[in-house]
């Protein structure tokens, strides 16, 4: 088990296309680190160049303390399970997992020992002597799972392990990679475009756009403090809302209303013209619901509710609203990038599900300033966004 | 297209499949009945001998035309298998390249392997007769091996560039994270992939150098190098104008024996292999 | 052998290459022609040159009997091949086979496939088996199989099918050209469909399931569903099957040779090239003949390619 530090690492295809752009990053021994982005972002580029499929054209990238941008993968000593699991169609489960144990020339009775401890551990036993093809997808999965942890690999590696199965099965998995990971404390790298993955799985996330590292933070210090307009869209579900606000002297204007930043949330707007307000779902209320002693802390405005979807233990209103044709653009080119449609400028908003709020009216909602991020729509930085902590200790990466 | 055929749709694709198999077999039980039939019994008309004998196989094996035939099953045998071996080992290596590799003028070999397996083979043989003859390779093995290959390397080129594209080479990959060598990774995981479509494209390479008659009979002269279907051509019977049926048709089988026993034993792998290399499927 | 292609690849990188390629992608396509080369140059030099050659040797008047005759001759042997009556025969006759058989071979073959498909699952390695035995047989050996069966002295045929009224006891079926051409034809027929119907039937499999339902819901009949779903969908693989089959038609040669050696006026532009040449050893009029049939065959590949728009590379599994 080692650390794993990337230190200005590029990726230059030989069209001149850099897939990966400078990127430095380190990965704390017995850390799970996500790799996450839209497609094309080169997440799954910068894994295969630490596993060394792919070349490194620039930077350097260590293993534990040792320059590994020269090593042939087997030499790397990583284990990596793939997109499709790349099973050997020929050899049974058995023979799959211990492949690397064959090729080490591991004595046989060590050989047998270690695939049937690991195949304890995936439930595999059962399926030993099976080959690939008739096994079902997550029994797949697993074999790759087990193809991995049977030698003492320095470092896992998921190139979006998940992606090939349905939505239960997917969940299943993600709680048995977490449970397996934490058992093992082995350092491991995992690529996924679902933040659903990212936000569960990981100590810590990176998120990557085309080929440019935006953020590595914890899940919950993304989430809550996402550093630019693009880490703000990507990571939540429904994504933030972005209300295109305009400086006026004494606050913003909105389409909602003017309103006035708390102490908390203030920020220089000085030479800004247009600025663009995020804010989550979930920090807006039905007016109604909200006790009057929160309610100074926000906002209050009349929306046209479109329609609402209630989904039991709450429910989300659609209001749609226009947008100056400039901050429209940039919203539609920002939603393309994260891989969605635009399809109108309109808020989503979370309300209580006892909220009596209805579909096609006019309703009263409440909107929380203080947790309100103000974007700069020129750079995308977050303006509001809280410098990262000095001294991360994960992120030292210090080998235990 | 109907998932669940009633009994009536079931039991005309039964009539419909009996159908498809008289039709493939009838001619060819019909020689083997005619390999079995006495001299006398040779333009009896009828279908079936009356009395069954090994007479013509007698003939053709250790009798009047012991020579003629074996000598050409040896020529046949031979000829195919090294024109077969060539071919399968030029176009393996090929193959993986266009398959596996980035390199340009794949589509010009790709193109030309296309081109080549459409000419008309009677266009080639001119030349070569007059070549040969000059060059000392007229009525012998290699003179015939030779032309061979541009039957059997095309088809094998294609083939096989169809069987290749669908391993899934990044298997290689996961072998080396596993911890192989380039070698061990070709040797343990590309290889036992690699193997079905290599014979199945030796199959099919066997069955067109097998089938050639063109060549064998305009490139050769004598028994040096004739090959079977040659030789039926030349096998005559008491008089000049009366082709001996009998041991014709005897030849015939004995020549017949190993295609079926291919078919039989890969029929599934053929057709995977002579649709692919056709249309992907 | 080796030395060569090696050579010719480095020739090729060189050319196409743009400088700043990684050493890792150029030595790939060092490796690339290596292992393709060995292939690729035999394959020219056992089709390529002898076509080149036989092109050169056409312009000769040459007899092998009479070389010191020898004497260049500019396209004077395509004008006497192509003003003489006996091409132009052996050329319709070629055309007649070559249309008849594909046209029947193509319903038959179309029919064969869709049996194959819809066949139950025990019965479909038996239908297998059976359609690769004609695929696979040796051409002079079904050539054979028909001859004895329509022969006077050894054949069934005669008595079987007697009570036709075109059938009598003393039906010869060689003494004229059409009943020579029918059979020739029935064997081709036979020997050929197998392979036709395979490759149908590798489109049929390709035809998406759920069309035939959906089609099936908009209330389509089978023939409707036939004519509007199943062929439509399946055109490449038709088009393809077509060409090759009408490539390979037109090169017939061995049923012919062993069935009637040209007589009855049944000879193909294949036999005529081979009697000059080999029988009567004018190479150089052999060589015209020869030079003339490969044209035509590239002409009906370039007439597929441009009038039905096959696209081969798609269509033959090259991406």
């Amino acid at each position: 088990m080692a650390a794993i530090t990337m230190k200005n690492i590029v990726k230059t295809y030989g069209d001149g296309f850099q897939a990966v752009k400078d990127i430095n990053l380190e990965i704390a021994d017995g850390e799970f680190m996500i790799l996450v982005g839209p497609s094309g972002c080169g997440k799954s580029t910068l894994l295969r160049m630490i596993v060394g499929l792919e070349d490194i054209s620039g930077g350097e990238m260590l293993i534990g303390d040792e320059r590994v941008n020269e090593k042939a993968p087997r030499d790397r000593n990583l284990a990596m399970v793939f997109q499709n699991y790349a099973l050997y169609p020929h050899l049974t489960v058995f023979e799959n997992i211990a492949f690397p144990l064959r090729l080490a020339k591991t004595p046989d009775a060590e050989v047998k020992e270690r695939v049937n401890h690991a195949a304890e551990l995936l439930e595999l036993t059962e399926h030993l002597e099976r080959k690939p093809a008739n096994l079902s997808g997550g029994q797949r999965q697993r074999v790759a799972m087990g193809r991995a942890i049977v030698r003492n690999a320095q470092a896992f590696l998921f190139d979006e392990p998940l992606s090939n199965l349905d939505a239960k099965l997917r969940g299943q998995m993600r709680t048995e990679i977490s449970r397996l990971q934490k058992r093992l404390g082995i350092t491991t790298v995992y690529v996924t475009h679902d933040q659903v993955e990212a936000m569960t799985l990981g100590d810590r996330v990176a998120v990557l756009r085309a080929g440019v590292l935006q953020q590595v933070d914890s899940p919950r210090r993304l989430y809550q403090n996402p550093a630019n307009l693009f880490v703000a869209g990507f990571i939540g579900s429904p994504p933030m809302n972005f209300i295109p606000a305009t400086v006026t002297d004494d606050g913003l204007s909105t389409p909602f209303g003017d309103i006035q930043l708390p102490p908390g949330r203030s920020v220089d707007l000085s030479g800004k013209e247009i600025v663009l307000l995020g804010a989550r779902p979930e920090s807006f209320e039905d007016a109604d619901v909200v006790s009057d002693t929160v309610r100074e802390h926000g906002m209050v405005f009349d929306a046209q509710i479109d329609v609402i979807e209630w989904l039991g233990n709450e429910q989300y209103a659609y209001v749609p609203y226009e947008a100056p044709e400039q901050i429209r653009q940039q919203l539609a080119d920002l939603e393309r990038e994260l891989d969605s449609e635009a399809m109108r400028t309109q808020l989503v908003v979370s309300l209580d599900a006892s909220s009596q709020i209805e579909e096609s009216s006019t309703a009263s909602v409440w909107m929380d300033l203080r947790q309100v991020h103000v974007f700069d729509p020129g750079t995308g930085e977050n303006l509001t966004a809280e410098p990262a902590p000095v001294s991360d200790e994960t992120a030292e990466g210090q080998p235990a | 297209m109907e998932r669940e055929q009633t009994a009536r749709q079931k039991s005309l694709w039964w009539v419909a499949g009996v159908i498809v198999i008289v039709y493939a077999l009838f001619p060819v039980a019909w020689i083997v009945s005619l390999s079995f039939k006495r001299a006398s019994d040779l333009s009896s008309r009828e279908f079936l001998p009356t009395t069954w004998t090994w007479d013509n196989y007698d003939l053709i094996l250790r009798g009047d035309f012991q020579d003629l035939f074996l000598s050409a099953l040896r020529n046949s045998i031979g000829i195919t298998l090294i024109a077969t071996f060539i071919a399968v080992v030029l176009s393996t290596f090929c193959a993986y390249a266009i398959a596996r590799l980035d390199f340009p003028g794949k589509k010009l070999i790709l193109t030309t392997a296309l081109a080549v397996s459409i000419f008309p083979v009677i266009s080639i043989v001119t030349p070569l007769f007059n070549l040969w003859r000059n060059i000392g390779l007229y009525d012998t093995w290699p003179g015939l091996i030779i032309p061979y290959l541009s039957l059997t390397l095309p088809l094998s080129i294609w083939t096989l560039s169809a069987f290749f594209r669908q391993i899934p080479w990044e298997l290689e990959q996961a072998a080396q994270v596993d911890g192989a060598t380039t070698w061990q990774a070709f040797r343990r995981v590309i290889v036992p992939l690699a193997t079905p479509g290599v014979f199945t494209t030796a199959i099919i390479s066997f069955f067109i150098a097998w089938n050639d008659f063109v060549y064998g009979i305009s490139l050769t002269s004598t028994e040096a190098a004739r090959p079977v279907p040659a030789a039926l051509a030349f096998f005559t019977g008491a008089s000049q104008f009366e082709q001996p049926a009998g041991a014709i048709s005897a030849a015939a089988v004995i020549v017949t024996i190993p295609v079926v026993i291919l078919v039989v034993l890969f029929q599934r792998r053929i057709v995977a292999g002579l649709t692919q290399g056709a249309v992907k499927g | 052998m080796t030395a060569t292609p090696a050579a010719a690849g480095k020739l090729q990188v060189e050319k196409t290459a743009p400088p700043p390629t990684s050493d890792r992608a150029r030595s790939e396509r060092r490796l690339g022609w290596l292992l393709a080369g060995p292939a690729f140059v035999v394959m020219l030099l056992v089709t390529a040159y002898p076509i080149a050659q036989a092109f050169y040797e056409s312009l000769f008047k040459y007899r092998l009997t009479d070389p010191d005759a020898r004497a260049f001759n500019g396209l004077g042997n395509y004008a006497v091949v192509l003003t003489d009556s006996v091409w132009w025969q052996a050329v319709g006759v070629t055309v007649l086979i070559t249309a008849i058989t594909v046209a029947v071979e193509a319903v038959i073959g179309f029919a064969l496939a869709l049996v194959m498909h819809r066949a139950i699952t025990t019965l479909r390695p038996v239908l297998r088996t059976a359609i690769l035995i004609p695929y696979a047989i040796i051409t002079v050996v079904s050539a054979f199989a028909w001859l004895y069966a329509f022969d006077l002295q050894t054949g069934f045929v005669n008595s079987w099918f007697s009570w036709l009224p075109a059938i009598s006891e003393e039906t010869n079926w060689f003494g004229g050209f059409g009943t020579s051409v029918t059979v020739i034809i029935m064997s081709e027929i036979w020997k050929t469909t197998p392979f036709i119907s395979l490759l149908l039937l590798a489109g049929l499999a390709q035809v998406p399931e759920d069309l035939q339902e959906a089609a099936k819901v908009d209330g389509a009949t089978w023939w409707q569903r036939m004519y509007k779903v199943t062929i439509p969908n399946m055109k490449a693989a038709i088009m393809v099957a077509l060409l090759f089959r009408t490539l390979d038609a037109f090169r017939i040669f061995d049923n012919v040779f062993i069935m009637t050696q040209g007589s009855q006026n049944t000879e193909v532009v294949s036999f005529l090239a081979y009697r000059q040449t080999i029988g009567r050893l004018e190479i150089g009029l052999g060589s015209a003949v020869s030079v003339l049939l490969f044209l035509c065959v590239v002409l009906i590949s370039v007439a597929f390619i441009k009038l039905f728009r096959v696209d081969l590379s798609s269509a033959r599994g090259g991406n």
